[in-house]
């Protein structure tokens, strides 16, 4: 096979790479912020709940995870889904596992806020949800950016993970292409294609980072 | 009518009694100071006035509005969220450490409030907000972010932010402690210009010389009770022993 078909065999591997990175984090990114709150809540059950949920994502592999995700509504509740629910699961997986991880830093960025903050603005008249949004999370958003960076970093490596339930992203193709022939050049090739991709990723967030450097 | 009255007010942090039978009234326009040593409750006091703490017991009154008064079991209990609210419109506090809002600018430190709580247009809030900057001499700072202010012109920014919501009466907890003397003078000196605009003020402070010159009224605070008020004159001069002791550290600014 030539390179060049190799190269675009792994090519369109990478959109489906790029695509389970974009929607794990177009909804982990909130659903990690909820998950936060839940964890700070006074309620004893949600942040029971959800301290309990954050430690599970935290505490066991991701890729057992995804097969839970993936096998668990047939072997649990002999839900028969079309193969199609590959992509879906893969979905489902990532971001709720990343939401935990998301949740966790956005707790350490809150909770790290001076609390004259908040008594400067409810002196000020302001409400919970103004002072929330427009207060403290555009500060936190500056603490924990670089937190979020190296998460982002490592979701565009983890989504190679998605190979344990077969589904068609860069690193499955590499990997079968790889073998049927016998050569490591697709693996290589995945590689320097990971590597350019973290590198774009690494250069956005590092742009974002100087956007708000115009205050301390 | 009295801007606002404090009858009793009791505190507790735990088994230490923080204030313990403390009653105050502040009067239209009027400046009091609150002096006394340190851990003698005078923060605790700002901060029940200003409903950042509750108060285990006590009368918390703002003109008419009753805030917080005592139930048959003699606990305090609070006004709805209601009365709170238009309460809490009446009055602003300075704090020692300025608390400004980092990632806004100076002119959106003082005027986003005006527009986001009070409502009124940016055009208006904008006004205001130049007025009291040209006011605290510090037009040309608009624009900067308040890490490239020195402490003194940030508390200056933090007193314009009160100020803009237009507040009756005006609290400050020690809005010098946290500047060198040089910064402190041009602090004091913007407070003292604030008299013409008849706002109550209720000033926390260890500026002895300063409180002794501004004040209608002066009250000694010492382990949680008032010791000593009333003008400035009859409380700098008082016989009382505690007053005396305390002055005693200020004697040379005196
Ligand atoms: N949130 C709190 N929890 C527990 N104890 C507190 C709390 N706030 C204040 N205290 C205690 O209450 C006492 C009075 O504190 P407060 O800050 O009112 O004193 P102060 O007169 O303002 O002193 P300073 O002049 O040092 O500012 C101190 O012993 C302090 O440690
Ligand atoms: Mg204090």
């Amino acid at each position: 096979m030539p390179i060049s078909q190799i190269i675009l065999e792994l090519f369109e591997g990478l959109l489906v790479s790029v695509q389970i990175f974009a929607i794990t984090l177009l909804f982990s990114l909130p659903l990690g912020l909820v998950v936060a709150l839940g964890r700070m809540s006074k309620n004893s059950t949600i942040s029971g709940i959800t301290k309990v949920y954050i430690s599970i994502m935290r505490g066991t592999p991701l890729m057992l995870q995804l097969f839970v995700v993936y096998y668990g509504p047939y072997y649990l509740f002999n839900i028969k889904l079309n193969p199609t629910y590959r992509n879906m699961a893969v979905y489902i997986g990532f971001v709720i596992n990343y939401a935990a991880y998301f949740a966790e830093i956005y707790r350490s960025g809150i909770q790290s806020m001076p609390v004259g903050q908040y008594e400067a603005a409810e002196i000020l008249g302001y409400n919970k949800v103004q002072t929330f949004f427009s207060i403290i999370m555009p500060q936190v958003i500056k603490r924990i950016l670089p937190s979020v960076t190296n998460e982002v970093i490592t979701l565009v490596k983890d989504t190679s993970l998605a190979f344990s339930i077969s589904v068609m992203e860069m690193f499955t193709k590499a990997k079968a292409l790889s073998s049927s022939q016998t050569s490591m050049t697709p693996l290589i090739v995945a590689g320097v294609f990971y590597y350019v991709f973290n590198f774009i990723v690494a250069y956005l967030m590092d742009k974002a980072e100087k956007k708000l450097d115009y205050y301390k | 009518m009295n801007l606002l009255e404090m009858k009793n007010v009791k505190k507790s942090f735990g088994d230490l009694q923080v204030l313990r039978d403390i009653s105050l009234e502040v009067g239209d326009g009027e400046i009091v100071s609150i002096i006394g040593p340190s851990g003698s409750g005078k923060s605790t006091l700002l901060r029940c006035a200003t409903l950042l703490e509750n108060m285990d017991a006590g009368m918390l009154k703002y003109e008419d509005e009753v805030v917080a008064k005592n139930d048959p079991d003699g606990k305090a209990v609070y006004a709805d969220r209601k009365t709170i609210k238009k309460v809490k419109s009446a009055y602003g506090l300075v704090f020692q450490q300025f608390n400004l809002f980092p990632h806004w600018n100076v002119l959106r430190n003082v005027t986003d409030a005006v527009i986001n709580v009070q409502k009124k247009s940016r055009a208006e809030a904008e006004k205001i907000g130049k007025e009291l900057l040209d006011k605290m001499g510090l037009i040309d700072k608009a624009e900067y972010y308040p890490y490239q202010l020195s402490g003194g012109q940030q508390q200056r920014v933090a007193i314009a932010r009160a100020l803009a919501l237009n507040p009756k009466v005006l609290f400050f907890d020690e809005p010098t402690s946290a500047l060198d003397p040089e910064l402190t003078g041009e602090v004091l000196k913007v407070i003292k210009s604030l008299k013409e605009l008849h706002i109550a003020m209720v000033i926390v402070t260890h500026e002895m010389a300063f409180a002794r010159d501004i004040s209608d009224k002066v009250i000694f605070m010492a382990d949680g009770v008032i010791v000593e008020q009333g003008s400035a004159e009859e409380v700098f001069n008082s016989e009382n022993e505690r007053m005396k002791l305390f002055l005693g550290r200020y004697k040379d600014i005196l």
